[in-house]
């Protein structure tokens, strides 16, 4: 299995990460290695195997509905780099 | 031409009424201060972990148990990966491949009485998002975290609905089994309930799917409707043009109540779904299930098969109050304080009540006419006292706070005339008067009978028995 220039760029912009295209061409190289590596596994029969969502077998364990947070606002906001009236200000996202 | 067929499916996101947020212990109520209410977790700070709500877990099993459907022994959590800054993590805690609802189904009656069957493909935990302002400030969105962690449960139905109505049939009543379960307020204006609508087009007849569009922002069960109808005539104009319909995420305005083009859907569809690995996966022991569903209330279509079974009520009208859990237990309190048919009572509560919340922007539970005063004024229109003309101006007059049926149509008079020689005065005064219409009568025009009617209740101020009215003017013309 091999992955293309165009899918990692693609993969670049969903993850915000700025790769060039010369970088791509290493990435795509690396990244089908990869793949390929991990590719052995579908030789094993995997039929009645439970897919693993978690390394570790245990359960979540669950928390009581319970409100035990308390205002923190202005702590939290010191290290926001702009807030007006409470509120968090970003650079304008326009739908 | 071709006639064609709507397919429709919905995803509706209900806000669940927990006290804390799905993954932390911060408030979820609603109108706070912005972000007094957005703790570590909900901010994604580095560093913090998610731990799960056991109350959100139980209200999603009361759902899915609602809708008949599966509750996975085992479900897991996913991320879903965007960027957005009302998501501060970058991504979106949900359920994917193992969600903890699956396979329900659901009745909806639609107008010609036919039951139709709605599948319900899956119902997920996620967490919702925090809110965008775009509008507050000139150059920068501003972001209120509070609703961010608000435990959300996604309920997708099968692409089942053929017209805006089955769409809004079904939407109603999922909000009426939230409202029942006691898990969401369902209220639309806060956000607690919303819809997005996936829509296509096919010829009738066809089993293949069209492209289907996405509509976003349906934030009341009427927008949905215009929305959705907007959105099948746009679509049918596109296909008979001999153009493509485009998959993508459209956008519903209420003001021109048009949809419009949001964004192409294929690149923002690429979520990258992977299982978190901050949470483990979910275990539901089959005795939590079993006690969850001894506890379950009534349900809606259980109450309206009781009601009309004790009541004698019609499928309709006992499915029209059971709609709302408060409607319902409002008729149940009026027909215990009555002995006049409880049809009687459905009707004043579905019609004159009804009117008048509405006008006045109330809830039946703050009705200024509470269900005893009601029964009071249907006693005294089951025992002659008033006619059901009169007792509407009573109505008003309880609505805005004169008293009870009983002191008001003492302190006005509205007693209804029964007494045979009042009435007879009144008939003859009314035939006296006009002698053209008598003979008009005589002389074969049957309609005029009801001016005579007409004039005697005007004569005596709508307070005359309009049976025995009807009695003394045949005779007296016969």
């Amino acid at each position: 299995m091999s992955i293309s220039l165009e899918e990692i760029l693609s993969i670049s912009h969903l993850a915000r990460l700025h790769i060039d295209e010369e970088q791509a061409g290493q990435y795509a190289a690396d990244l089908s290695k990869i793949l390929a590596w991990v590719q052995q596994m579908n030789q094993v029969d995997t039929r009645g195997v439970v897919p693993m969502a978690h390394p570790l077998d245990v359960v979540q364990r669950l928390r009581e509905d319970e409100v035990t947070e308390t205002d923190q606002r202005e702590k939290f906001q010191t290290v926001a780099p702009r807030t007006d009236r409470g509120l968090y200000l970003v650079p304008k996202v326009i739908e | 031409m071709t006639a064609w067929e709507a397919v429709i499916g919905l995803e509706i996101h209900v806000q669940l009424d927990t006290r804390s947020k799905i993954f932390s212990a911060a408030s979820t109520a609603f109108g706070a201060e912005p972000n007094t209410q957005a703790c570590a977790v909900d901010l994604g700070l580095p560093g913090v972990l998610p731990v799960l709500n056991l109350e959100a877990v139980r209200m999603a099993i009361m759902f899915g148990l609602a809708i008949d459907a599966t509750i996975a022994q085992r479900s897991v959590f996913a991320r879903k990966n965007y960027f957005y800054p009302d998501l501060p993590k970058g991504y979106q805690i949900s359920q994917y491949e193992l969600p903890i609802v699956e396979r329900g189904r659901l009745e909806i009656t639609l107008e010609n009485e036919v039951q139709k069957v709605i599948g319900i493909t899956r119902a997920h935990l996620e967490e919702d998002a925090g809110k965008s302002l775009h509008e507050e400030f000139e150059d920068f969105t501003a972001v209120d975290l509070n609703r961010a962690g608000t435990p959300l449960i996604e309920v997708v139905s099968e692409p089942d609905m053929r017209s805006a109505k089955e769409a809004i049939l079904y939407m109603k009543k999922i909000h009426s089994i939230v409202r029942y379960l006691g898990i969401s307020d369902g209220n639309m204006q806060e956000g607690s309930f919303r819809c997005d609508a996936n829509v296509s087009m096919r010829p009738a007849g066809e089993d293949a799917y069209g492209t289907r569009t996405e509509i976003k922002n349906l934030n009341s069960f009427r927008f949905v409707e215009r929305a959705i109808d907007f959105e099948i005539e746009r679509q049918i104009g596109v296909l008979e043009d001999g153009g493509e319909v485009v998959q993508e995420t459209r956008l519903y305005d209420a003001g021109t109540g048009e949809t419009r083009s949001m964004r192409s859907k294929e690149e923002a569809n690429d979520y990258r779904y992977f299982p978190d690995p901050d949470l483990l996966p979910v275990v539901i022991a089959q005795d939590m299930v079993d006690a969850i569903r001894a506890q379950l209330p009534e349900l809606p279509w259980e109450k309206a098969s009781r009601l009309s079974t004790e009541y004698g009520l019609k499928g309709h009208d006992a499915e029209t109050l059971a709609m709302s859990r408060e409607l319902a237990e409002y008729f149940e309190r009026t027909a215990k304080h009555t002995d006049a048919d409880a049809k009687l009572a459905v009707n004043w509560i579905t019609g004159e009540l009804s009117a008048a919340l509405n006008q006045d922007h109330l809830e039946i539970t703050e009705s200024p006419v509470s269900s005893t005063m009601l029964a009071g004024l249907l006693n005294r229109i089951e025992d002659g006292t008033i006619s059901g003309k009169i007792a509407k101006d009573v109505f008003r007059s309880m609505w805005t706070g004169e008293g009870d049926a009983d002191s008001i149509i003492e302190s006005r008079g509205l007693r209804q005339i029964t007494d045979d020689s009042e009435l007879e005065t009144l008939v003859d005064q009314v035939l006296q008067d006009n002698p053209k219409q008598v003979e008009q009568f005589r002389s074969g025009k049957d309609k005029v009978f009801g001016f005579f009617v007409g004039q005697v209740m005007k004569q005596s101020g709508g307070k005359a028995n309009p049976k025995q009215v009807n009695d003394l003017l045949r005779k007296k013309l016969g």
